[in-house]
């Protein structure tokens, strides 16, 4: 770097990541920072270049890393003619940890500890698209004990994150009360967690193989309790939110996008649903045992801020359904598969023979050895389609671990949805696509 | 079953239960382009394998192993499939084309492989780096970048790569 001034850091520039001004920009990088997505005919073209704003009526506003509202470290460069954004560009990678070249060099048995960081809302499904992906290279089928286990921990996720998203998008609209009621709901489900795996959040529960516990004793009570607690509070968000004018004059119409446009984006999750297209891995390309649970895809039609709350909220619902019937359908067994190659052998075995603490030492120390191969996996996390891409050279380390996070892809529709917005509406958008940014950045 | 390649004149393989098309770099984006006409109209993934230090992974034959591997993963609603497109890329020459006319989605994940490998895709419109800082040296994901590491004062541990 050219300039090193007293504090380097104070000359950190994002240089060509930024949004340029207009008069430096041609008119391809206009038409894409207003984010259009499809091919528009020449005409069209002609006419938007037509459509000359001034350059000393618009101004370039940065909006983060350090906003409130952009959940993290989202930074938007936005251009702003008045109140009303004109072009939008998402810059990320302030919270890039190197977390794919991290997991390079932990072993598969470590592996669940360091993706699960990555969507700290909803830990559970990193681990379990890595433990999904890391399966299918070894061949190894999981007892159905530990599929359900994993089912019933990931819709309890699923709820936890969407009250995550209730919480802070409430908030962001100035439903203040919002953030406490979510979080207190939220907080049930995480103190199961915490009774189950020991932690709240990053649990590293589910690994290659099944889970790392059984199901604590009085599961069942506790979950019927929660089952019991949550459909009045939700009935409480619908009288706050959903029926309540202001918010549906805040959301309504606010932040299209049309089924096209999303796929288009590559865009999966409560987005891609929330303009009327029923796509739901869960429904449509079953993993764990979701093919053997009742339960409806909730999606949209206007694919607006208020769809994708409404659909986040009724989610919850669904979910609540399954995990009712998971308490049912709960099949007995064992919790991991024995094969003595993945999993280590039990504690109590541990104090009483040599060959068990040999075993259990060389699991943990050297790990197990993956054949050679590489696998796409990906499931239904609360954000969208989240999947694994492992390649293995036969060590016991994975070769490459690719991560596709769902927030990374869908945050590309928002210079789209922005356009032509008012800056106030930038908040309820940015807080619709629901962003986590640990998973953006990985 | 018969090769899923063939209709499409690349070579292919089944890698765990899932088709994976070969094409070599000059075919690749009128592969992507042909998927998508018969129904693979969303682009999941772009991503890149840098096989430096395993050389030796198995391909179908006529297809030249080469440093960089740049994988697409695409998906079809009607068919509920997902298919992936291995290309191989030079070390010498990390240059392929970019699906951004495609599939518009692929914008960021091709920025993101850009800044990871340093693999450069043609008709990119804004190919700047996306996670690290503008003025980053090197691309960390290659097996060549050296990893941060402390050093361990003991007697044949491993020095710093």
């Amino acid at each position: 770097m050219a300039t090193t001034d007293v504090y380097p850091g104070a000359a950190t520039s994002e240089g060509a990541q930024e949004l340029a001004a207009r008069d430096g920009s041609t008119a391809a990088e206009l038409l894409r920072e207003s984010g259009s997505v499809l091919r528009l005919s020449e005409a069209a073209v002609a006419a938007l270049s037509e459509q000359a704003v001034p350059e000393d009526e618009t101004m370039i506003i940065n909006m983060g890393p350090q906003h409130p509202s952009t959940h993290g470290v989202l930074r938007l460069m936005l251009e702003l003619e008045g109140e009303t954004v004109l072009r939008t560009k998402p810059i990320v990678g302030y919270l890039h940890t190197g977390m794919e070249k991290t997991g390079e060099d932990l072993t598969y048995l470590q592996g669940p500890t360091n993706v699960t960081r990555m969507d700290y809302a909803a830990p559970l499904f990193n681990e379990l698209v890595f433990s999904l992906a890391t399966e299918a290279l070894l061949g190894v089928e999981v007892p159905p004990r530990a599929t359900w286990i994993r089912m019933l921990m990931c819709e309890l996720n699923r709820i936890s994150s969407h009250f995550l998203f209730l919480a802070t998008n409430g908030m962001d609209l100035g439903a203040i009360s919002m953030i406490l009621y979510g979080w207190r709901e939220r907080d049930l489900v995480l103190q199961f967690f915490e009774k189950t795996s020991g932690l709240r959040m990053n649990h590293n529960y589910i690994r290659p193989g099944g889970v790392a516990a059984d199901l604590p004793d009085g599961w069942r009570d506790d979950l019927a309790g929660i089952l019991d607690a949550l459909p009045a509070r939700l009935g409480e968000y619908d009288s706050l939110m959903t029926a309540q004018p202001i918010w549906q004059g805040r959301t309504q119409g606010v932040g299209v996008i049309t089924p096209e446009e999303a796929l288009a984006l590559g865009t999966t999750g409560p987005i891609l649903r929330s303009t009327g297209t029923p796509w739901d891995l869960r429904k449509d390309m079953p993993y764990l045992a979701y093919d053997q649970v009742e339960f409806d895809v909730v999606v949209g039609s206007y694919g607006d801020v208020f769809d994708r709350y409404a659909i986040r909220l009724n989610e919850i619902r669904e979910s609540m359904r399954i995990v009712a019937q998971i308490l049912d359908a709960m099949p007995g067994g064992d919790y991991r598969v024995q094969d003595k190659k993945v999993t280590p052998p039990p504690r109590a075995r541990i104090d009483e023979s040599m060959e068990a603490l040999i075993h259990h030492f060389k699991i943990f120390t050297e790990g197990f050895r993956v054949p050679e191969g590489e696998v796409y996996v990906a499931v239904e996390s609360p954000r969208g389609e989240l999947g694994c891409y492992l390649v293995s050279d036969g060590s016991a380390k994975p070769y490459r671990l690719h991560i596709r996070g769902p927030s990374f892809v869908n945050l590309q529709t928002l210079p789209h949805m922005l356009r032509g917005g008012l800056i106030a509406d930038a908040v309820a958008i940015i807080s619709s696509v629901d962003p986590i940014m640990g998973e953006v950045d990985r | 079953m018969s090769e899923p390649g063939a209709e499409y004149g690349v070579a292919s393989t089944l890698s765990v239960g899932q088709v994976v098309f070969h094409p070599d770099r000059a075919g690749y984006r009128a592969l992507v382009s042909d998927l998508r006409q018969a129904g693979y109209t969303v682009c999941l993934d772009v991503t890149a394998v840098d096989y430096l230090t395993h050389p030796g992974r198995s391909l179908p034959a006529g297809v030249l192993a080469e440093r960089f591997e740049v994988v697409a993963i695409l998906l079809s609603f009607e068919r509920r499939e997902r298919v992936r497109v291995r290309v191989q890329v030079p070390g010498a020459d990390p240059v392929v084309a970019s699906l951004y006319d495609l599939h518009p989605g692929s914008e960021a994940m091709e920025r993101e492989v850009f800044d990871m490998f340093g693999i450069t895709f043609e008709g990119h419109p804004d190919l700047t780096r996306i996670l690290m800082p503008e003025d980053w040296e090197g691309h960390p994901l290659r097996k060549d970048y050296a990893v941060g590491r402390i050093p361990v004062q003991f007697k044949g541990a491993p020095g710093a790569r």
